[in-house]
């Protein structure tokens, strides 16, 4: 399973594992946009405490994530983010978009 | 200055071979005895590069990429990735940060991160010929560790 759910009211955590690469992008995006499309989160946590690597590909799926909550007027926060995960949102500059611990 | 150690790894442009190509990287370098985060940034640059070539360079067909890893006395390991697809006909463009001309997959920000995270970062291209991207770490000395 690529991408898990956790959901009430509109309040949701989506828990991403493995390897973020290229490689498995698309299923990931897929994932994350059945869950969204379906409960139309106001408040998502994308939590990554479970990613064992990440690049630039995960940048790609946060803020496709990202776009789809804001057409939702929603807000999203990334959590658990390992310290790879985190270095590469850091040089991108993510940060300045989306908040994450 | 001569190589202590080298290696060289032909592959296809399949994108399963991102994992296999980074994980290959941080094996071979494993001998400079890195630190866990010198380790982490050779797989997450090599995993750009690699990516590029699988994505940019032969968009619709699959082809040859050479990853070729070359450790130095210096402590330092150098690493080449070549392919012979398309080409980049702008290279400054190309390292912009947020240039992309890939799908939504991929965020332009491959090479920002190849630079923050190596010491070093070369390009060259020619359109219909391939690009090679070369890519330094300098892996610090650990007290206690290996000479």
């Amino acid at each position: 399973m690529p991408v898990t759910c956790e959901q009430a009211d509109r309040v949701m955590i989506l828990r991403l594992t493995g390897e973020i690469d290229h490689h498995r992008a698309k299923e990931l995006m897929i994932g994350m946009d059945r869950y969204i499309d379906t409960y139309l989160p106001r408040e998502l946590t994308v939590d990554l405490s479970g990613v064992t690597f990440m690049d630039s590909s995960g940048i790609a799926v946060l803020l496709r994530a990202y776009r789809r909550v804001r057409e939702l007027e929603g807000s999203l926060r990334v959590a658990g983010t390992p310290a790879q995960a985190a270095k590469v949102l850091h040089a991108a500059g993510l940060s300045r978009m989306i908040p994450f611990d | 200055m001569k190589p202590t150690n080298m290696t060289t790894i032909d592959f296809l442009s399949r994108s399963a071979n991102e994992g296999f190509a980074r994980t290959a990287a941080a094996c071979f370098t494993a001998q400079l005895d890195p630190t866990l985060e010198e380790l982490e940034d050779i797989k997450t640059a090599v995993s750009e590069g690699v990516t590029n070539a699988i994505v940019h360079a032969y968009p619709d067909t699959l082809g040859r990429v050479v990853l070729r890893l070359r450790l130095f006395e210096d402590n330092s390991v150098e690493i080449t990735i070549r392919d012979w697809g398309v080409g980049i006909a702008d290279v400054e463009q190309a390292r912009t940060p947020l240039f992309t001309t890939g799908s939504e997959e991929r965020s332009g920000m491959g090479f920002t991160i190849m630079e923050s995270f190596m010491d070093g970062l070369r390009v060259r291209s020619s359109p219909g010929k391939g690009t090679t991207v070369v890519l330094k770490k300098k892996i610090s000395r650990r007290a206690g560790g290996p000479k």
